[in-house]
């Protein structure tokens, strides 16, 4: 009897311990497809990128696998590049004129969408049209928009007296900044509409009545109900619009290509250019970590700023 | 058990790196490793002419020489811009092509790479070819390509404009000024050209610079100031459009066909385009002179067809062949004739120039044109970007004709 039991406690536990085994073994299991997939879409082209980054990786390097090591060289150079200031500036003034407009444009449709009027549903979604467009076909239909001599937007604002000379939209390096965030604005309009109007339509209407009695209407509703229920939604949007707006590259390419004489290269049409017109991978790979690393940040910020939220 | 569990692991394992092995081997060309000897019974090719009528007249040469050779051929075309990087994807993967179609500028810059197998050693040589081809489809002293036909690009004119103001074809710099400035009204320039911040605007630009004398090697020579100085003229004077910063050729040749431009600098590969117009008459002269004793010089287009390296010699030679085929006389005239290009060799262009006459002033310009890498070799596309830059930052303005070339080139 003695000897059974204890036959049965020494295999019980060790039927616990295979199958504690077991369980784990399929925790690990169905973690390792996300794992592999992580490390396969997400760790390998950031860490090559890195290493491509240290690295002379030039044309020859596909043919021949070799790539020398340099170290910090290539930063060192892109960074000393004559455009590398202009390119920063240009990135920074594209971002910020973009989500400003974007943003305030976009939560001013949202407000004027959310009073319910008839076709307004419809509207709403023709708001999404330049979204649905592909980037190429909008930079293309844009560019014969703001052409100089035939362009329709030059033709209407002479037709209406409003220009005595046609604005070099495209054509003028002071100018062709300008152009390019005005198109880029109209993009990114649809994005924030969308988030926005439903980051609105989630405040309660009770919020509405209840500040009414109080007298809190128009501006005062917006500032004391609105736009404290937006916050988190509107701190989203911002974000997400910085790291997209950031690395646009193919408006400005399809617009401009960076010019004229380098007046609308950012960071990304450098890099662009760096890796694809002159084969110098090593700095093209430096520049897009630059960028990776701006973008990082305010990821960062973003995720602080949310998890404060959540805490809270 | 034990053993025998270790004795399939190590079987599996022998299995992968047997396999390794054969892909290593296989590394250096095309698909089979299994065809060797003279059983080459086909060949793998890739191209950028992946639109009509170009994809299909290219398919028709390439088909009568897999023909004559008794191979069959798997073509592969891509966009024209996506060629190198298609190229880089399959130089790391080991699957090149067995002939490799590249643009005559780039075929050093491949070449310097190690990829490609020199020409000379499988029988085949640059023997009657124009000297400009030769040049840029030559790397150290081997040819590594050989291009059947050739572009280049010379100054286009609307006929019944020029009659109309009764203007004749520019033949120098000032009688181009002045055309340009009559021919210009309300509506339409007199003049069209690419000035845009690629490598197209570079092109564009060599047939002034090259004809005044100016130099790749020498940007900041007076001569090269000078024929920046004649761009500048022109939209300066409204006699070509502001918007030449960021026009493409296909741009130029829209604006022509619109009437919105009496004259323009382009390539005969636009005639199909303009023939679909019969109402527009039009002929060419060679870009004009800015002196009566200087030669029109203009950059030499088209593209070369090679032999990327092959671990598989009788493969490789067979792509020799084909590429061989690709120019012989009789493939050069048919192709030249049939795609508005010129034969590349010297002896068969004055026939073309009579059989085809609206080549004639590409016919006489072609046999002094240059290749853009003939001097420079791969470092070309480096000088390329400062010509470029140069004429955007004079033309916006930024700076003068004679400081765009310092400026541009970082002094």
């Amino acid at each position: 009897m003695v000897v059974l039991t204890r036959t049965t406690v020494a295999g019980r536990e060790r039927v616990r311990g295979r199958r504690r085994r077991g369980e784990d073994l399929t925790k690990v299991l169905f973690v390792l497809p996300a794992a592999v997939a992580m490390i396969a879409l997400f760790g390998y082209p950031v860490v090559k990128n890195l290493l491509m980054s240290l690295q002379d990786y030039t044309l020859k390097t596909f043919f021949t696998g070799v790539a020398p090591w340099v170290g910090l060289q290539n930063y060192s150079t892109v960074v000393h590049d004559k455009l590398f200031a202009d390119a920063m500036l240009n990135t920074a003034l594209f971002t910020i004129g973009s989500i400003a407009f974007q943003f305030v444009i976009g939560l001013g449709l949202a407000l004027f969408f959310r009073n319910r009027f008839p076709l307004g549903g419809l509207l709403r979604s023709l708001l999404l049209l330049p979204w649905l467009l592909p980037l190429i076909v909008s930079s293309a239909t844009w560019r014969s928009i703001l052409e100089q001599d035939s362009g329709i937007l030059n033709r209407t604002l002479m037709g209406l007296h409003i220009v005595n000379d046609p604005v070099p939209w495209l054509n003028s390096p002071s100018v062709a900044l300008i152009a390019v965030i005005g198109v880029n604005i109209w993009i990114g309009i649809p994005f924030n509409v969308t988030l926005l109007y439903s980051g609105l339509s989630e405040i309660p209407d009770e919020l509405y009545e209840a500040g009414q009695l109080d007298g809190a209407t128009g501006w005062r509703a917006f500032f004391h109900i609105t736009w404290p229920n937006l916050r988190s939604v509107a701190g989203v949007v911002l974000m997400l619009g910085v790291v997209y707006t950031i690395k646009v590259l193919d408006i400005i390419l399809g617009l401009t290509g960076g010019g004229p004489a380098n007046a609308t290269q950012t960071l990304a049409t450098q890099s662009y250019e760096k890796s694809f017109v002159d084969f110098k991978f090593g700095q093209g790979a430096a520049l897009s970590n630059i960028l990776i690393a701006i973008s990082f940040v305010f990821a960062i910020f973003y995720l602080r700023s949310t998890r404060r939220a959540v805490d809270e | 058990m034990i053993s025998k569990r270790i004795a399939a692991a190590l079987a599996g394992a022998t299995t992968v790196s047997l396999l390794l092995v054969a892909c290593g081997d296989n590394g250096g060309g095309g698909q089979s490793s299994s065809s060797s000897g003279d059983s080459v019974k086909s060949l793998t090719i890739l191209d950028y002419y992946n639109n009509d009528p170009d994809k299909s007249l290219v398919q028709k040469g390439l088909d009568s020489c897999a023909s004559q050779l008794g191979i069959t051929i798997q073509r592969e075309t891509v966009p024209g811009d996506t060629l190198i990087q298609k190229v880089l994807q399959q130089a790391s993967s080991k699957t090149l092509p067995d002939v490799l179609m590249l643009d005559n500028p780039d075929v050093q810059q491949i070449a310097a790479t190690g990829a490609l197998a020199p020409l000379n050693d499988m029988g085949l040589n640059g023997d009657g070819v124009i000297k400009g081809m030769v040049d840029a489809t030559s790397y150290q002293g081997k040819l590594y390509g050989l291009a059947p036909v050739t572009n280049t690009i010379a100054l286009f004119y609307n006929k019944d404009m020029l009659a109309e103001a009764g203007v004749q074809p520019p033949k120098t710099w000032d009688e181009l000024k002045a055309a340009a400035k009559k021919l210009t009204k309300p509506g339409r320039y007199g003049m069209a050209f690419n000035a845009n911040a690629t490598y197209e605007g570079s092109w564009q630009f060599l047939p002034a610079m090259w004809t005044n004398g100016g130099d790749e090697t020498d940007l900041t020579s007076p001569q090269v100031a000078e024929a920046l100085q004649l761009w500048v003229d022109l939209v300066k004077s409204g006699s070509a459009s502001k918007s030449v910063i960021n026009w493409t050729q296909g741009d130029v040749n829209d604006q022509f066909i619109a009437g919105k431009a009496a004259m323009m600098v382009n390539g005969p590969w636009q005639i199909p385009a303009l023939n679909k117009y019969p109402k527009i008459k039009w002929d060419v002269v060679t870009f004009p002179l800015n002196k009566p004793d200087q030669t029109p010089v203009a950059p030499l287009g088209g593209e070369a067809w090679t032999v990327p390296l092959n671990k598989d010699q009788a493969k490789q030679q067979k792509a020799a062949d084909f590429v061989k085929c690709l120019n012989s006389d009789a493939n050069e005239l048919a192709w030249a004739k049939a795609r508005f290009t010129l034969p590349t060799k010297l002896a068969l262009l004055d026939q073309y120039a009579k059989d085809v006459p609206s080549m004639k002033a590409f016919a006489e310009q072609v046999k002094t044109a240059r290749a853009r890498t003939g001097k420079l070799g791969d470092k070309w596309p480096d000088a390329a970007k400062v010509i470029y830059q140069a004429i955007q930052l004079a033309l916006t303005g930024k700076a003068s004709a004679q400081d765009a070339f310092k400026q541009a080139s970082g002094g």
